[in-house]
């Protein structure tokens, strides 16, 4: 049978079962139950078991040992204490590198994997497991003194399997293997019992093998090596002292190489061979690939699925009575359709559910890093989650995760303090770090706050003076200095860490929000914590559009970037040197963006005054885009343009609209990216200089920090 | 009956070693052919989106059953007279396939469609070395047929490279 297609569900469900074991652990820490240790106890003994199935006997064995140690927690004969806790998460660490590695072909840290399964032994025995759980420590170091610890033996074996060794499904390669992962390994195969070629019936096992194994290895484990087959083959087992075999190797055997063997035999250098990069054929990446969904969500989909075929019969009949003038069939027919639209739009709306899988996914990673990240820096933290299960599209939750990791990083680096300042602060010892998610009006809001520190404020705005972002004269709000952090190059931290403070990140984390179509904001209280909110669209595939006419063309503007739509007053127009054209929206100047010229658009209107003036924000800053006139709101799919053509500035897709046609989806930042350059930069800067003297006490705190850094 | 009918038209379209089938259309006068196995299909004129800021032989895109797909005006890729749309004007789908195996289905308006025609490789000259290479409309050779020449056009080079080649000259720029 090949096992291979199956390969990627094991896979899927190991890394499901490692997350279970984490996250079981980490409740350990907070009391025995029961109930958490036997979860542990499935997910390692189902990945045991799976992993024996599909041959990767590393793994087996290892887990094998982690679950002897889980079930002496279980039965009650071994106390729960923080030292097994931590051996077992590190544990669960490299039982997933080694998963991980079955998929990559990488092989794992081999050194490692054997400190911690000494380790899990030790435990076992009840001796004080040897082995530094602190995972930046070199692993390499302890492993010589953990291998000199236990006795090292050489053991001389024998097997004389039955001749129908093949036929009872027993495969000698597996028992190498096996063989192989516990000490250094040589086999030798004696073929001296093969018949000729002509009689030879490549089902029968005429071999017969002769290995050494030499290691810290038990006679016990030899025998679990060949438990399939010891009830009928002759095995012999001797332990041989080490000078004494020495002497023996001086005058090798007279036997053939298995190479000569015509029958699939294991080939003499199992002992070099790593069986885990064998079989596994690294496929997927861990992103894409396949998605799981529950039962119910599929029979809805049958469902409505069943309802549409109801209606296209309904239809089907209307309108062969009206073929057949027959009958009263408008109302028929309209009925039908009216029901064919509802029915559309439910399926619509079920086809995305599939996609959409809880946040938890992205946020289970969480107690575990901020416990590991805790430890490091001696602070004290209380990790609250809540809306776990809240759902969000799959590609949105794979982008998702780095940012929150990075911003749950510089929470706890930067904005909880070490439990003295706190109590210096009057502030309880343990600080809060508290992740939620929710749905609010079409979009999902992922806030993470922290009761630290907060923002300085005025060491922001001096960094960012110094580097140029803001000008010193500038009047900036609380606010729009707290989002300065999101501006590249920026950190605030007095020395570089490893956590966090090399001045990338934070934008980089706006940027990827902003790719995925959010939007990233920061709210600081000094000494109180502060308060990141992410705002993320619940799909990429549908986005709810603005259209917009610009002479016989329709563009669509996501309606997520509209601040305001209005009619534009001839009072608050300035031209400036006769170029720019600014609109005076709410105390403050922003710049019109002409779309028809800037999109070529040979039609559309040329006067401000009969057009319509949509007002937009993007990275921060306001624009107004000029259109002829707007349509009306709807929900448009979105197509790639990269499909068959190739990404367009400004343009961040295209939909089919109703009557067939196809709209282009504008890009507001793009958008505004293009007009900057159509439009020089200086000329712009000067006129909106000119009107800042012209009206002082107009602030321009929404202009682009681009343009005020020019000067 | 069936199977028979099949294996006939698969003779067809293999036809004999090294004859390629070419479909043939016109521009301005002159024939052009493309290998017809590059062509996913014919349509007739439709009204096409227009894109910013893409070379003028772009004229922009139109919903083909669902796929975007963006459309070539020929004449113009070619530097050939601006002409009036006619009731033989049609738009030719091809596949045009990328050097790592990417495929895009593009469109090209021309005047009108002729026919299929054998060509066997053999018949197919190289076009004589008119000015820069670099200006050449990507011509895979010159073949006569019935006394008259077709000049036969490489799909992938021609909407790869020249037409979506332009497009990254034009954003380098």
């Amino acid at each position: 049978m090949d096992l291979s297609e199956f390969l990627d569900v094991f896979l899927e469900e190991c890394f499901e079962g490692l997350e279970a074991m984490e996250s079981g652990l980490l409740h350990l820490d907070e009391g025995t139950d029961l109930e958490e240790i036997n979860t542990i106890f499935r997910a390692a003994h189902s990945i045991k078991g799976g992993s024996a199935a599909f041959g990767f006997d590393h793994i087996s064995k290892f887990t094998h040992v982690m679950e002897t140690l889980l079930d002496e927690l279980r039965n009650g004969s071994r106390q729960v204490d923080k030292q097994i806790v931590d051996l077992l998460l590190a544990s669960v660490d490299i039982l997933r590198e080694m998963v991980e590695g079955l998929k990559t072909e990488d092989t794992p840290d081999e050194a490692r994997v054997a400190e911690l399964k000494t380790a899990l032994e030790a435990a076992l025995e009840g001796s004080e497991p040897a082995v530094n759980t602190e995972q930046n420590v070199q692993a390499d170091t302890a492993t010589p003194e953990a291998r000199t610890e236990a006795e090292s033996a050489r053991w001389q074996i024998r097997f004389i399997p039955c001749p129908d060794l093949y036929r009872e499904g027993n495969d000698p390669l597996r028992i190498f293997e096996a063989l192989a992962e516990l000490g250094q390994l040589k086999v030798q195969t004696d073929t001296s019992n093969l018949p000729p070629l002509s009689e030879l019936d490549p089902a029968t096992c005429h071999l017969r093998w002769e290995a050494t194994l030499e290691g810290m290895v038990a006679e016990e484990q030899i025998h679990e090596a060949f438990s399939w087959v010891e009830g009928d083959c002759e095995l012999e087992i001797e332990q041989t002292d080490i000078a004494q075999e020495n002497a023996r190797k001086e005058a090798p055997a007279p036997v053939v190489e298995t190479k000569s063997d015509p029958k699939p035999t294991p080939p003499p250098s199992v002992a070099k061979a790593t069986p885990a990069a064998k079989p596994a054929k690294a496929s997927a990446n861990r992103e894409s690939g396949s998605i799981r969904v529950s039962i119910e969500k599929v029979d809805l989909l049958i469902n409505l699925v069943g309802e549409l075929v109801i209606t296209q019969s309904m239809l089907n009949q209307a309108g062969l009575n009206q073929a057949q003038g027959g009958g009263p069939t408008a109302e028929a027919l309209l009925n039908g359709l009216a029901q064919l639209g509802r029915n559309t739009r439910e399926l619509q709306e079920n086809m995305l559910q599939l996609r959409m899988l809880p946040i938890n996914v992205a946020f289970s990673r969480f107690p575990r890093l901020v416990r590991d990240l805790c430890g490091k820096m001696g602070k004290k933290v209380d990790l609250v989650l809540s809306g776990e299960q809240t759902e969000v599209d799959k590609t949105v939750l794979e982008k998702i995760g780095d940012p929150l990791v990075h911003l749950v990083r510089n929470s706890l680096d930067h904005g909880l303090e070490i439990p003295e300042v706190r109590a210096a602060a009057g502030k309880p010892e343990q600080g809060r770090l508290e992740l939620s998610a929710q749905h609010e009006s079409g979009n999902i809001v992922i806030r993470i706050s922290d009761d630290g520190a907060g923002l300085n404020r005025e060491k922001i705005l001096q960094k960012a003076i110094e580097n140029g972002l803001v000008n010193d004269k500038e009047e900036l709000s609380e606010e729009r200095i707290d989002n300065l952090i999101f501006q590249p190059g920026f950190s605030t931290a007095d020395k570089v860490s490893d956590l966090s403070g090399r001045g990338v990140g934070m934008d980089v984390v706006k940027r990827n929000i902003n790719d995925l179509g959010g939007t990233v904001s920061i709210h600081s209280r000094e000494g109180e914590g502060s308060t990141v909110v992410i705002r993320l669209p619940l799909t990429l595939a549908i986005l709810d559009g603005q259209l917009a006419s610009i002479g016989q063309d329709t563009y669509i503007l996501p309606l997520i970037s509209i601040v305001e739509s209005l009619q534009i007053r001839h009072e608050n127009l300035s031209s400036v040197a006769g170029s720019a054209e600014l609109y005076r929206f709410r105390e403050e100047y922003i710049p019109i963006i002409r779309l028809n010229s800037l999109l070529g658009n040979d039609g559309g209107i040329d006067s401000l005054e009969d057009g319509l003036l949509v007002v937009v924000e993007a990275e921060g800053q306001l624009a107004g885009l000029f259109v002829d006139r707007l349509q009306g709101q709807q929900q448009v799919v979105i197509k790639s343009l990269e499909t068959n053509f190739q990404q367009l500035e400004g343009v961040s897709g295209a939909t089919i609209l109703g009557d067939g046609r196809v709209a282009l989806i504008l890009d507001i930042p793009g958008l505004i990216h293009l007009f900057h350059k159509k439009f020089s930069e200086k000329t712009l800067h000067a006129s909106l200089e000119e009107m800042r003297l012209k009206d002082a006490p107009i602030k321009t705190r929404n202009q682009p920090a681009a343009l005020t850094a020019a000067s | 009956m069936n199977s028979n009918a099949a294996q006939k038209i698969d003779v067809d379209l293999q036809s004999e070693q090294g004859v390629d089938q070419y479909l043939t259309f016109c521009l301005a006068g002159e024939e052009y052919g493309i290998n017809i196995l590059k062509v996913q299909e014919i349509r007739g004129w439709s009204e096409v989106t227009p894109m910013p800021n893409t070379p003028d032989s772009i004229l922009g895109v139109i919903n083909l059953r669902g796929t975007v797909v963006p459309i070539v005006e020929l004449r113009n890729h070619f530097n050939l007279p601006d002409a009036p749309r006619g009731p033989t004007t049609v738009i030719i789908v091809v596949k045009a396939e990328e050097k790592n195996g990417n495929q895009r289905t593009m469109g090209m308006v021309v005047d009108a469609v002729s026919e299929v025609h054998n060509i066997a490789i053999t018949d197919i000259q190289p076009a004589p070395q008119v000015g820069d290479a670099a200006d050449q409309p990507a011509i895979a050779g010159l073949a006569t047929m019935d006394e008259h020449m077709i000049i036969i056009l490489d799909v992938d080079d021609l909407m790869i490279n020249r037409v979506l080649g332009l497009l990254d000259e034009d954003s380098a720029a």
